[in-house]
């Protein structure tokens, strides 16, 4: 792992994310325990500070801290002094003051974890900035992908993902999921296929080594894993599609859609999914539905993720940050 | 201190002197704030100041058609003062204050306020004012009664005047005014919600981008304006290669356009964001290296005219916040010059540029050849002095002879320099520029005969 963040996928690239997995799996182990802790981060802090309102990420690293028996903090916007027009950055330096070791970091702009951590001491992780990336989701889904598969064939989970293809369907202009799973699923050496309408899809996907169609049903007949994206209505009110009927009927698993899927085809989604818009619950409620063993693994993988950062490398050095602009 | 009976004279010596006439070597002395004599080792009387210029390009003060001076309303971002003294530091002798203050500088009262601010600052302060009230692009400004103050230029500047209508009858209003009106193109419909050039590095980042679209649509618009109606219009902070190729086919067909571009765009592109830092946040966008390339070929050609700062100061904290809530904008007035010619007469060298691994390379190594001193001058003093009627008014621009108002700037071609923000004139310190090392760096400026920088320091 490069430094002592996790800002990006890339900042991980293929050995980083499959040093992940297999820590993960082992962490996997742990939560089958009658007493699924270990005491590997005793004595650290770990502070969830959250910008943005998000209970199953900011729940699921609570608990991955809690089971690694590291003290936890939590900030979140509503509760902050943020409302008196404090700036991120004093923010995060008076926490970073207090002596948390970790930041795990989600905010509503693109980069705002990457400007953290270059402002306080304790690793930074991104728990979703924006419309960029939401690391750790990818790692779950790859995690979750990965074991899928090998329990399909009767196989320990292989390294990577090579053959696999998988479609990721809906708003990828304006998924950070999306944006990390294209460099996860990527490095591990899946081939990608983008699908939905282009109002949907980033201005240009040059450099980011996937195919893009418009069509679903035309990928569906040629992928083993499709990927749903949630579909936030504010996209209704830009004018990107519209009506949720018309998008449902095109990018989403609708019966129809699904009684003519293949049987091994396996479906993902980040959550919440919204059950009639882009899945149907014949779909959400099928056994080819990885969504809760998505869920599950998410603990065991951000569990690999802060033991890696807190344990590994060393600490940041007092420079590393660039230095304060003096006012 | 000279003595007060006799006159006050200074001489500006051992540089090379390029104006509008072209390069010489050449002494300048000055009395009273006159050019007296410009030739070579000039025997100066006793009493004399003597400013060393070796090494140096002696040229009329620059002339910044684009700086925002943030009083009133946000002094503690930039004062007229602290403004002018950055601009003097830079080597200008004259700045134009851009209207969107707040109040905005949209009536004779608002004029007035401002030049006197101006009228004790250590560079000559000009004053631009609103096409419309408040900038709100609803209603017309009265532009007949700020021209009479001597308001030469109008601008909404921030904002584009986004009803063509108005725009149509603000040229029609202002053409018997002898004024120019200067557009900010910014369709903000397209532009809405991006906050950086869309493209493949927005893509990736996840930044909502605008497109060049949004800027392009408006000079094209413009032009289409500017044909029908027959009145100059002045294009702001061109950054596309697409809007210099709409102006230059505009001006192929003999219409009254002028433009301008910034040091930043014919030296920054759009992957700069990738670090989210908001110093690299600015309107219109940073952009493609293509568009750099595009912009740098627009002065070469004569396409575009001058290089203006767009000195837009903001207050730390306010870069303190993430990419997409902070405000657009970056200061210029002191990097301006060394940007401009490191990026314009240095490129084909890269090592010798200055601008390093951040230089944009000319496209498969193709050879450029690089800008003469004249040029890169004409961009940063007598074409803009023009444009803002600052050359008949108060002798900006040149030419550097006997007889002249003295405003002069001794650029040192060769001084090696890291731009250090903690140590700008200006209030704030938002340069896209920090901890850079540039090629070329301002030594004395003269204003009106008065030495307002020597020795790289601001003498009041």
């Amino acid at each position: 792992m490069s430094g002592r963040d996790l800002l990006s996928i890339a900042d991980l690239g293929r050995e980083g994310i499959v040093d992940v997995l297999k820590l993960a799996d082992s962490f996997a182990e742990v939560s089958e325990r009658e007493i699924p802790k270990v005491p590997a981060l005793r004595g650290k802090t770990v502070a969830t500070v959250f910008f943005e309102s998000s209970t199953r990420t900011r729940l699921s690293f609570e608990t991955a801290a809690k089971r690694l028996s590291a003290d936890t903090m939590t900030f979140t916007a509503a509760t902050s002094s943020l409302s008196k027009g404090e700036s991120l950055r004093d923010t995060v330096e008076t926490l970073d003051a207090m002596g948390v070791d970790a930041m795990i970091v989600r905010h509503a702009c693109a980069g705002a974890p990457k400007q953290v951590a270059r402002w306080v001491r304790a690793a930074v992780v991104n728990a979703g900035d924006g419309q960029h990336e939401h690391p750790t989701q990818a790692l779950l889904d790859c995690f979750t992908l990965r074991e899928a598969l090998a329990s399909r064939a009767g196989v320990e989970p292989a390294d990577d993902l090579s053959g696999v293809r998988i479609a990721i369907v809906g708003d990828v202009a304006h998924s950070r999921v999306a944006r990390s799973c294209v460099l996860a699923y990527g490095a591990l050496g899946a081939s990608v296929t983008l699908v939905g309408p282009p109002t949907l899809l980033p201005a240009t996907t040059a450099g980011w080594g996937v195919e893009v169609s418009n069509d679903l049903d035309e990928v569906l007949a040629e992928v083993d894993v499709v990927y749903l994206l949630r579909l936030q209505s504010e996209r209704l009110e830009e004018s990107l599609i519209p009506s949720l009927g018309e998008y449902s009927e095109r990018y989403g698993l609708t019966r129809d859609r699904a009684r003519r899927l293949r049987p091994e085809l396996l479906v993902m989604h980040p959550g919440p999914m919204i059950r009639g818009v882009e899945i149907d619950d014949e779909v959400a409620d099928s056994p080819r539905c990885l969504v809760t063993r998505q869920v599950r693994n998410g603990v065991a993988v951000r569990m690999a993720v802060l033991f890696r950062l807190l344990t590994l490398g060393d600490r940041k050095a007092s420079d590393d940050g660039q230095e304060r602009r003096s006012a | 201190m000279p003595e007060r009976s006799g006159p006050s004279r200074l001489c500006v010596r051992g540089g090379t002197v390029v104006d509008e006439r072209g390069e010489r070597r050449a002494d300048v002395l000055v009395e009273d704030g006159i050019v007296v004599a410009v030739e070579e080792a000039i025997e100066v009387p006793a009493g004399t100041r003597v400013l060393d210029a070796s090494g140096c390009a002696v040229s009329p003060g620059l002339v910044d058609l684009h700086a925002h001076l943030r009083e009133p309303g946000r002094e503690d971002a930039e004062t007229v003062e602290t403004g002018a003294r950055a601009a003097a530091l830079g080597g200008y002798s004259a700045i134009l204050a851009m209207p969107n203050t707040e109040p905005a500088t949209d009536s004779a009262a608002a004029v007035r306020t401002l030049l006197a601010l101006g009228a004790g600052a250590c560079t000559e302060v000009a004053v631009a004012g609103a096409i419309t009230l408040g900038r709100a692009g609803e209603r017309l400004a009265p532009l007949a009664e700020m021209a009479e103050l001597g308001v030469r230029l109008f601008t909404d500047d921030g904002r584009g005047v986004q009803h063509a209508g108005l725009m149509r009858r603000a040229l029609e209003y202002a053409r018997p005014l002898g004024v120019v009106l200067a557009e900010h193109c910014e369709d903000e419909e397209l532009a809405a919600g991006g906050f950086m050039h869309e493209g493949e590095w927005s893509s990736r980042l996840g930044i909502p981008g605008q497109p060049a679209l949004a800027e392009e649509a408006m000079v094209a618009r413009d032009i289409a304006l500017v044909r029908l109606t027959g009145s100059p219009l002045h294009f702001l902070h061109l950054s596309t290669a697409r809007s210099v190729a709409l102006v230059r086919a505009a001006r192929g067909e003999g219409l009254p356009v002028t433009a301008e571009v910034t040091p930043h765009h014919l030296s920054l592109t759009d992957a700069e964001v990738a670090s989210y830092d908001p110093v690299f946040k600015v309107n219109p966008p940073l952009r493609t290296a293509q568009d750099v390339l595009g912009v740098r070929a627009g002065l070469l050609d004569g396409t575009i005219d001058a290089v203006a700062t767009d000195h837009a100061p903001h207050r730390s904290d306010t870069k303190d916040e993430p990419f997409d809530s902070a405000p657009p904008g970056m200061v210029g007035l002191e990097t301006a010059l060394a940007v401009a010619y490191g990026a314009l007469c240095l490129t084909g060298d890269g090592a010798a540029s200055g601008l390093g691994s951040w230089s944009v390379p000319d496209p498969d190594g193709a050879e450029r050849s690089p800008a003469t001193l004249t040029q890169l001058f004409a961009w940063l003093s007598w074409k803009p002095a023009r444009i803002a009627g600052l050359d008949a008014r108060s002798g900006q621009g040149g030419p550097i002879a006997p007889g002249s108002i003295a405003h002069l700037c001794a650029f040192d071609l060769s001084a090696r320099w890291k731009v250090d923000p903690s140590r700008s004139a200006s209030r704030s310190r938002n340069t896209p520029f920090a901890g850079r090392e540039l090629v070329g760096r301002v030594r004395h400026t003269v204003v009106r005969g008065e030495a307002v920088v020597v020795d790289g320091e601001a003498q009041r």
